[in-house]
């Protein structure tokens, strides 16, 4: 039975290479779903997440999967090992939850077409066999920037940078804009880091945002430690990220951005059960479920927690776009005339900061 | 260089707390030099004793007792480097650097389920209205007691190593150690001494991290301060009072660092983000010409093992 499966799944395997379109059409009796973890799965945020979605999937389908991962695994050579020997090791499909895995994913998928593998938060698919898969994160920046805007009393608000890509920027200018939109006087300091997870430098960049008068920080990176550092001082004012975490409410954390993958998870592994799946680019948000965003405390006043609230009801919606015309870029020119909705190829190849914040965007 | 918004006195206050965990780890590391052994397995028994201090303040509650268990991690991690060097005369430089890798390691084994955690705070000492003082209320009054225990080791090092027989003993070891044990000293017995001394202090530091700095326990956390601890101690030619101006100075280019880049300014943030290694080097360097007085400096049996048969 078992050498059957394997030998329809292998014909399938062929036939994919043949016709290069990635729909394992014959369907499976058994997946082996793997991932791989940039952190420690006990980060408290971005990989704790993925996690939750893994375990998801083992979940929803019990014996017919079986899951594997392998966490802190370094972006650049280390993961095409780890990939391949996860692809070796009967691997089915393969996520890679990191935007550093993204040319690795493409270079191994390239030798196991049999292998589906999808990479998040990228946008290279150079084979058929490779989806990528994000959420849109900037429509949670939105809804903190709302509440960083009215929360700040210094009218200081804070970003702690992980890398400078178009992820990232785009959630810069997103929290930028809506703090910008109820509080006109609010000034931005960002601060690059240059890891996704290192809580020592995490913990010192909202230090120093702290020092310089900052009252309201939001973070880029994967661990707890900014919201750590944020509590030492009251009334300081920070956000979940990635995940709810929770431990810090009521104050400093007000809120969160909840990165939820359960959904996309089970879908994907599900369409593999059943023969359905096809190569993908998925990109969904607050109204598809993938990006939540965590309960507002009491820390808030409530007017500003209706403000939020309705705000993220009307993206769920779709009657507001978090990059919605006039906006200018960071220099002066154009970029969305009045009433305009920002393109999607806009947003994910964003390389630039939007008018009104200061400093500049290393390369 | 662009100070822009940059408080002078806040900076001041946040290079104390910065500089603490180099400071223990180099003063532990300078007496270990002074009774003439090499250890650089710093980085090893500070990450030691950032978890075990972890794992105690979590199990206890105790920020105290955490403390008190970063202490003994490390002085257990520098028992082995003891063994090792003392007793089988193994070379100092390979044991060392084997003792760093082997500590990553092993606290990254133990911190297993330690992820995540929030650990007792240890909070400012109550210094009452001197706290509101301008200016130096900030600067001198609103730490926690680990701040002002960093200053007072310096201290307490300084007056052994100079005032003390004790010292006069450690220093006689490091400088000949064939002399010393002619007069009757046990050379090896001193020199494990000093060896746990040094890593209960890196341990210290390492706790500090763990426990107050950051604070939560993650793979690799001390991220290289053991090293900047050894080369402190070079820049402060085995001085004690210089390992504080050391600690300082490298705690405020880093503290520095981030703040320029919070503050907005222009210049690039990867020339900041390498300032603190860049000026390691260039002190190093520095040092060390200049009519080799920092070699002067060095104890003359510094990473010479001894035998009583030899």
């Amino acid at each position: 039975m078992l050498r059957r499966t394997l030998l329809a799944t292998a014909a399938a395997g062929l036939g994919l290479m043949a016709t290069a379109a990635a729909s394992a059409a014959a369907g499976m009796d058994h997946v082996k779903a793997c991932f791989v973890y940039v952190g420690p799965i006990g980060d408290g945020g971005w990989t704790f997440q993925h996690h939750q979605g893994a375990l998801a999937v083992k979940e929803a389908y019990g014996d017919k999967v079986e899951v594997q991962w392998q966490e802190s695994v370094p972006e650049g050579a280390d993961a095409e090992r780890v990939l391949t020997q996860m692809a070796l090791g009967g691997c089915n499909i393969i996520f890679t939850t990191s935007f550093g895995y993204m040319d690795a994913t493409n270079a191994v998928a390239a030798k196991f077409p049999n292998v589906m593998f999808e990479h998040a938060t990228g946008y290279k698919r150079e084979h058929p066999n490779v989806s990528t898969y994000n959420a849109r994160f900037y429509e949670g920046r939105a809804v903190v920037g709302t509440i960083a805007g009215r929360m700040t009393k210094t009218n200081k608000i804070g970003y702690i940078a992980s890398f400078p890509i178009p992820e990232v920027i785009m959630g810069i200018n997103s929290y930028y804009l809506h703090a910008k939109k109820v509080n006109p006087d609010v000034q931005l300091s960002v601060v690059w880091a240059f890891t996704w997870f290192d809580p020592a430098k995490e913990a010192d960049a909202a230090k120093a945002l702290i020092d310089q008068g900052v009252d309201v920080i939001t973070a880029h990176t994967d661990s707890t430690a900014p919201l750590a550092e944020l509590a030492k001082t009251p009334g300081l004012v920070g956000f979940g990220q990635a995940s709810d975490m929770e431990a810090y409410k009521p104050l400093p954390r007000v809120s969160s951005i909840i990165d939820n993958w359960a959904p996309y998870y089970v879908k994907r592994v599900g369409e593999l059960l059943d023969g359905t799946y096809a190569q993908t680019d998925a990109w969904e948000g607050i109204a598809g479920g993938e990006v939540k965003i965590g309960e507002i405390t009491d820390a808030v006043p409530p007017e500003v927690k209706a403000e939020a609230e309705a705000l993220r009801d009307a993206i769920a919606a779709g009657t507001y776009h978090p990059f919605t015309g006039p906006i200018n870029k960071q220099d002066g020119t154009p970029w969305l005339a009045e009433g305009q909705v920002a393109p999607d190829g806009d947003l994910l190849g964003m390389n630039f900061f939007v008018e009104g914040i200061t400093g500049a965007i290393p390369n | 260089m662009d100070f822009g918004a940059i408080n002078p006195v806040v900076l001041v206050a946040s290079l104390m707390v910065a500089a603490v965990p180099i400071m223990l780890a180099a003063i532990g590391e300078l007496v270990v030099e002074k009774a003439g052994v090499l250890n650089l397995g710093v980085e090893g028994m500070m990450i030691m004793g950032a978890i075990c201090g972890f794992i105690v303040a979590v199990r206890t509650g105790s920020p105290l007792a955490g403390f008190a268990g970063g202490a003994l991690g490390g002085a257990v991690l520098s028992a082995i480097f003891a063994f090792l060097t003392q007793f089988l005369l193994a070379n100092q430089v390979a044991t060392g650097l084997a003792l760093t890798l082997f500590g990553l390691g092993l606290s990254a084994l133990m911190g297993q389920g330690y992820n995540g955690i929030k650990p007792p705070v240890t909070g400012p000492v109550p210094f009452g209205p001197l706290a509101d003082i301008p200016v130096l209320g900030r600067i001198l009054f609103s730490h926690d007691w680990m701040v002002y225990g960093s200053v007072l080791v310096v201290a307490a090092v300084w007056w052994v190593l100079t005032r003390t027989r004790t010292g006069l003993i450690i220093r006689a070891v490091g400088e000949s150690h064939d002399a010393a044990h002619a007069l009757g000293y046990k050379v090896n017995r001193i020199r494990l001494g000093c060896i746990l001394f040094g890593g209960a202090m890196a341990g210290l530091g390492g706790a500090y991290i763990s426990l107050v700095r950051v604070p939560q326990w993650v793979d690799g956390i001390t991220a290289g301060a053991g090293w900047i601890a050894l080369a402190i101690v070079v820049f402060a030619s085995w001085k004690p009072w210089r390992v504080l101006v050391g600690a300082y100075l490298f705690g405020g280019i880093t503290v520095l660092q981030l703040n320029l880049q919070a503050a907005g300014s222009t210049i690039p943030v990867e020339y900041l983000s390498m300032s603190p290694y860049l000026v390691t080097i260039l002190v190093l360097v520095l040092m060390s010409s200049g009519r080799g007085r920092a070699g002067l400096n060095a104890p003359a049996a510094l990473g010479q093992n001894f035998h009583a048969a030899r």
